[in-house]
C-alpha cells in the first residue's frame, strides 16, 4: 500500500498535485519586525476590502488622533477606516487604487514630533461577549482577511444558522515565494495569536483549532508549540512546502483530508479558514477595542536595498515605502504580494492598504520580456500541477476559441482559483490563467447580465 | 524622488524556465547514443540513411513553413526528432530516396496538415514510415546482420538506388529476431538483444542505450513514466501469461519485451507528447492499448512486428481517452460531462 501510494503520488498529509517554485524566503526570513517611519501625508482609500466603501465621518482641516474612526462601514460587507497616525484632514478626494481605479480615500497630515498614543476605544470582552458581539468587535476594528484577499473578517466567520462549525483552521502556510510576513508574526506574536483564538472559537462556536504551517517554518511551528497555553485547544500542524499550499480548499484537505465541494464554501466542511496574522490582530485589538492601524509587510526581491519584515502605517504612500528602503536603479516591476498571485503596480502613488502582505521589486533582470510563445504540445505539466484536477491545456485551446460558456459549463472553468501554476509550468509560454480569469470575468458578467433581463 | 516608469503584467511573475525548445533538444540529446550505436552496428549505410531522413524533414518544414508563409518553426527542434526517429526505424539499408520520400510525407502528411506542431494527431514520425511501409514492403523488410566487418568500407548498392527503380539487395541476409521468431521460431537469447548483437531497424537493436535515453528524459520530467510502464508492463504480463500456458510456442516475456521496435516505440514513440493522453486515467488505458495490440499482431497477426501499428492507433485513440477517463476535478462527486 505505502508503495502504491508513493506510485501514485498519494499523501495522506498534503493535497495533490501543486509545483514547487524556488522560495527565496532566506533573505528576510530571520528578520525581526521593524517599525516604519511615518509618512509626512499617508492616503487612506475608502476602498481596501472585498464590498462596499467605507463612509467618510470628518472633514477636510480636522484634527485627529491615532485610531479614530475616520470612516464607518458602508454596509454589512465593509468595514471602517481608522487613522493610523495623528494629524490632520486635508483633503478628501479621489486618489489611485492598486486595481487601477480610482477610489474615494482621506489625505491625513500626520501631526510632527507627535507621541502617536492610540486611542482606545470600548474593550470587546473575551468572556462576558456573545458570539456576535465579537463578530460586532470585528468588524469595528476594521478587520479584515491580511493575508491579501482582504475580504471583511466578520462575515467569513458568520457560521450560517443551517450550518456547523466544527474546527477553526488558521493559515499559516504562507506558500507565495519570497514572502515571510506570517512567518515574522508567528515568531513575534504568539500571545496575540493565541488570543485570537480564544476569540474566534468563541465566534465560530468550534470546538478546536489547528494551525497549519509549511515546513519550512519549523521554528514558527515549534514555537507556537512550546508557548501554547494548556488549555486552549490549538493543535499545531506542519504540512509540505508546496504551491498553492495556501489555498483555503488546498490547506482543508492537506490538515482534515476533507475536500470542499466544488463552487461551496469551507462552512460547508465544518471549517473556517482564518489568516494567523488577521488573527493576531483580532488578538490584540480586540481587548482594547481599537481599529487597525498598521500591518506587517515584507518588503523583498533583487531590486529592494533595505529588505525586511516592517510595520508599516496604512495608507503610507508605495513611493515613500520604497524611498525609504531604497531600489535599485534598473527596477522594472513591483508588486503587491508574492510572484505567484501578487499584482503588478502601474502607479506609485498608491498606498499601503490592509491587504497588502508583500511588497516584491523586480529588476529588468528577472522579468522576462516578450517570450516565444509555443503551441501546446500536450505535454502535461499543466494538468499535472493543478491542483484543482482541471486540464488547463484543453481549457487553454477552448480560451482562445472564446469558448468561455463552454469552459465553465463543461471543464469546471469557474473551479479555477487562478493560483498561476498552470502558467509557471507551460513550457510553451501559454498564458493560461491569464485567460482563464478573462474567462471566468466574462462568464460573471454574462450571467449578471442574463439575471439582469 | 522616484520617478521611474514601471512595467505591468499579470501574475504570475515567474516560471519554471522550461520551454518547449528546450524539451524538444533533451529529446534529441537522448536520441543521439542511439545513433552513434546504429552507426557503430551497421555502419556507413546507417549514417546516410539517418541523415537523409534528417535533412528531407528539415528541408521539408522549411519549405513548407516558407509555402504557407509561416515562421519557420525549424528552431523548435521537433522536425530534428521527426527525422531522426524515421532514421531510426528504417532498415539500414533502406534505399536513401525512399528515406527520403518518407521524412517528406513525414512532416507534410503527418505533421503540416494537421497545423504543425501541437495539431498533428499521429507521430509523424510513424506516419512517414507507415506510408513507406506501405509502398515499400519489400525493401522495408530487407535487413542486413549487425557488425559486417566491411561496413565502414563498403555502401550497400541498395542504398544507390535510383528514384522509382527496383532496389537490388547484396547478398543480404540477417532476418530481424521477430522475424526468425514469426518464420522459423527462433527466439535470439536476451542477453544479444539488450546490447544490440542482433540484426533490426537502425536504431531499434540495443535496448539498454533506449533505456537509458529514457530514464534520462524521465529524470529532467521530459516524459511521463506512466507510458513505457504501461507498455512494458501490458506486454510482459500478456505475453508472459501465454508463455505460462504453453512455452514451446510462446515466446518468453523477455524475448518479446527486448526484440523489435518495442524499446523505441516505448520510450520515444509512444510518448510524443502531442500525440498520447494526458490525463493520468487515460495513459494508462493508451499504454496498455498498445502493449495489447503489440503481443495481438507480433503472434497472431501476419506480419512480424506490430509496434507502429499499435501507436499510431492508440495516437488515434488518445482525444477520445482523454474524453472518457478525466480527472475527477477537486470537489466533485463525479465528472461533470
Amino acid at each position: 500500500m505505502q508503495l502504491l501510494n508513493l506510485l501514485f503520488n498519494r499523501h495522506h498529509d498534503t493535497f495533490q498535485h501543486g509545483i514547487h517554485p524556488p522560495e527565496h524566503k532566506e533573505d528576510t526570513r530571520d528578520m525581526a519586525i521593524r517599525q516604519f517611519s511615518f509618512a509626512p501625508v499617508v492616503v487612506l482609500p475608502l476602498v481596501q476590502h472585498i464590498g462596499a466603501p467605507s463612509q467618510a465621518v470628518v472633514r477636510e482641516g480636522q484634527e485627529v488622533s491615532r485610531g479614530q474612526l475616520l470612516a464607518t462601514a458602508g454596509g454589512y460587507v465593509s468595514v471602517p477606516v481608522h487613522a493610523p497616525v495623528s494629524g490632520t484632514i486635508r483633503k478628501i478626494a479621489n486618489v489611485p487604487s492598486a486595481s487601477g481605479k480610482m477610489v474615494p480615500g482621506i489625505f491625513l497630515e500626520a501631526f510632527p514630533f507627535s507621541g502617536q498614543e492610540v486611542m482606545e476605544g470600548t474593550p470587546v470582552d473575551l468572556d462576558t461577549a456573545s458570539p456576535e458581539e465579537i463578530l460586532k468587535g470585528v468588524q469595528d476594528a476594521g478587520i479584515v482577511g491580511l493575508g491579501g484577499a482582504a475580504f471583511p473578517t466578520h462575515v467569513k466567520l458568520k457560521v450560517p444558522d443551517d450550518k456547523h462549525c466544527e474546527v477553526l483552521l488558521l493559515n499559516g502556510v504562507e506558500c507565495e515565494p519570497f514572502l515571510t510576513t506570517d512567518h515574522r508574526v508567528m515568531l513575534e506574536q504568539a500571545e496575540d495569536i493565541y488570543m485570537g483564538v480564544r476569540y474566534l472559537l468563541k465566534a465560530t462556536g468550534a470546538k478546536r483549532a489547528i494551525i497549519g504551517i509549511e515546513a519550512n517554518k519549523q521554528n514558527a511551528a515549534d514555537h507556537l508549540n512550546a508557548h501554547l497555553p494548556k488549555d486552549l485547544p490549538l493543535e499545531v500542524k506542519v504540512v509540505p512546502v508546496k504551491y498553492p499550499q495556501g489555498s483555503e480548499k488546498m490547506l482543508i484537505t492537506s490538515t482534515l483530508g476533507l475536500e470542499v465541494p466544488s463552487g461551496g464554501l469551507p462552512i460547508d466542511v465544518g471549517v473556517v479558514v482564518v489568516n494567523v496574522a488577521t488573527t493576531a490582530e483580532i488578538g490584540r485589538l480586540l481587548p482594547h477595542g481599537q481599529g487597525i492601524q498598521e500591518r506587517v509587510v515584507t518588503i523583498t526581491g533583487p531590486g529592494v536595498k533595505k529588505k525586511g519584515n516592517y510595520l508599516i502605517p496604512i495608507g503610507t504612500p508605495l513611493r515613500y515605502v520604497l524611498e525609504e528602503v531604497g531600489v535599485e536603479d534598473n527596477i522594472s516591476e513591483v508588486y503587491l504580494g508574492g510572484p505567484m498571485m501578487g499584482m503588478a503596480v502601474s502607479n506609485l502613488d498608491i498606498s499601503i492598504t490592509k491587504g497588502t502582505s508583500g511588497i516584491l521589486v523586480f529588476t529588468d533582470k528577472e522579468v522576462k520580456k516578450q517570450q516565444k510563445v509555443y503551441p501546446c504540445i500536450k505535454c502535461g505539466a499543466c494538468v499535472e500541477a493543478c491542483p484543482m484536477f482541471l486540464n488547463p491545456s484543453q481549457l487553454g485551446i477552448l480560451a482562445k476559441n472564446e469558448a468561455y460558456q463552454e469552459m465553465a459549463d463543461h471543464h469546471n472553468l469557474m473551479d479555477c482559483f487562478e493560483c498561476g501554476s498552470c502558467s509557471y509550468e507551460c513550457p510553451s509560454h501559454i498564458p493560461l490563467v491569464q485567460q482563464f480569469r478573462i474567462a471566468k470575468s466574462m462568464v460573471r458578467k454574462r450571467k449578471s447580465k442574463a439575471h439582469a433581463n | 524622488m522616484l520617478t521611474k516608469t514601471l512595467d505591468i503584467s499579470t501574475s504570475p511573475h515567474i516560471q519554471r524556465g522550461m520551454s518547449t525548445e528546450v524539451i524538444m533538444r533533451n529529446v534529441v540529446y537522448a536520441i543521439m547514443p542511439m545513433v552513434l550505436f546504429s552507426i557503430y552496428a551497421f555502419g556507413t549505410a546507417a549514417f546516410w540513411v539517418i541523415f537523409t531522413a534528417l535533412v528531407s524533414c528539415l528541408l521539408t518544414e522549411y519549405v513548407l513553413c516558407k509555402l504557407s508563409g509561416k515562421e519557420s518553426s525549424l528552431s523548435d527542434w521537433s522536425a530534428v526528432i521527426t527525422g531522426l526517429l524515421l532514421g531510426l526505424t528504417l532498415p539500414p539499408i533502406f534505399p536513401l530516396w525512399m528515406t527520403f520520400c518518407g521524412g517528406v510525407i513525414a512532416i507534410a502528411l503527418g505533421k503540416f496538415v494537421f497545423g504543425g506542431l501541437g495539431m498533428n494527431v499521429f507521430n509523424p514520425a510513424l506516419v512517414g514510415r507507415a506510408v513507406l511501409q506501405a509502398a515499400f514492403p519489400v525493401a522495408i523488410t530487407t535487413w542486413q546482420e549487425a557488425f559486417r566487418p566491411d561496413r565502414f568500407t563498403t555502401i550497400p548498392t541498395s542504398l544507390k538506388a535510383m528514384p522509382f527503380m527496383s532496389p537490388v539487395f547484396d547478398g543480404v541476409s540477417g532476418a530481424t529476431p521477430l522475424s526468425a521468431f514469426k518464420f522459423d521460431h527462433i527466439t535470439a537469447p536476451a542477453a544479444e538483444l539488450a546490447f544490440g548483437q542482433v540484426s533490426g531497424s537502425a536504431g531499434e537493436t540495443c535496448a539498454i542505450l533506449i533505456i537509458l535515453g529514457g530514464l534520462y528524459l524521465y529524470a529532467r520530467r521530459m516524459i511521463n513514466w506512466r507510458i513505457p510502464v504501461s507498455i512494458l508492463g501490458t506486454v510482459f504480463l500478456f505475453s508472459g501469461a501465454l508463455y505460462l500456458l504453453d512455452a514451446t510456442n510462446y515466446p518468453s516475456p523477455v524475448f518479446m519485451l527486448l526484440s523489435g521496435g518495442l524499446m523505441l516505440g516505448a520510450f520515444f514513440m509512444a510518448t510524443d507528447m502531442v500525440g498520447s493522453p494526458l490525463n493520468p486515467k487515460a495513459i494508462w488505458v493508451y499504454g496498455a492499448f498498445i502493449g495489447i495490440m503489440v503481443v495481438v499482431v507480433r503472434i497472431w497477426g501476419g506480419l512480424p512486428e506490430g509496434v507502429m501499428y499499435a501507436i499510431l492507433l492508440a495516437n488515434a485513440l488518445a482525444p477520445q481517452l482523454d474524453r472518457i477517463f478525466k480527472n475527477r476535478v477537486y470537489g466533485t462527486v463525479k465528472r461533470k460531462s
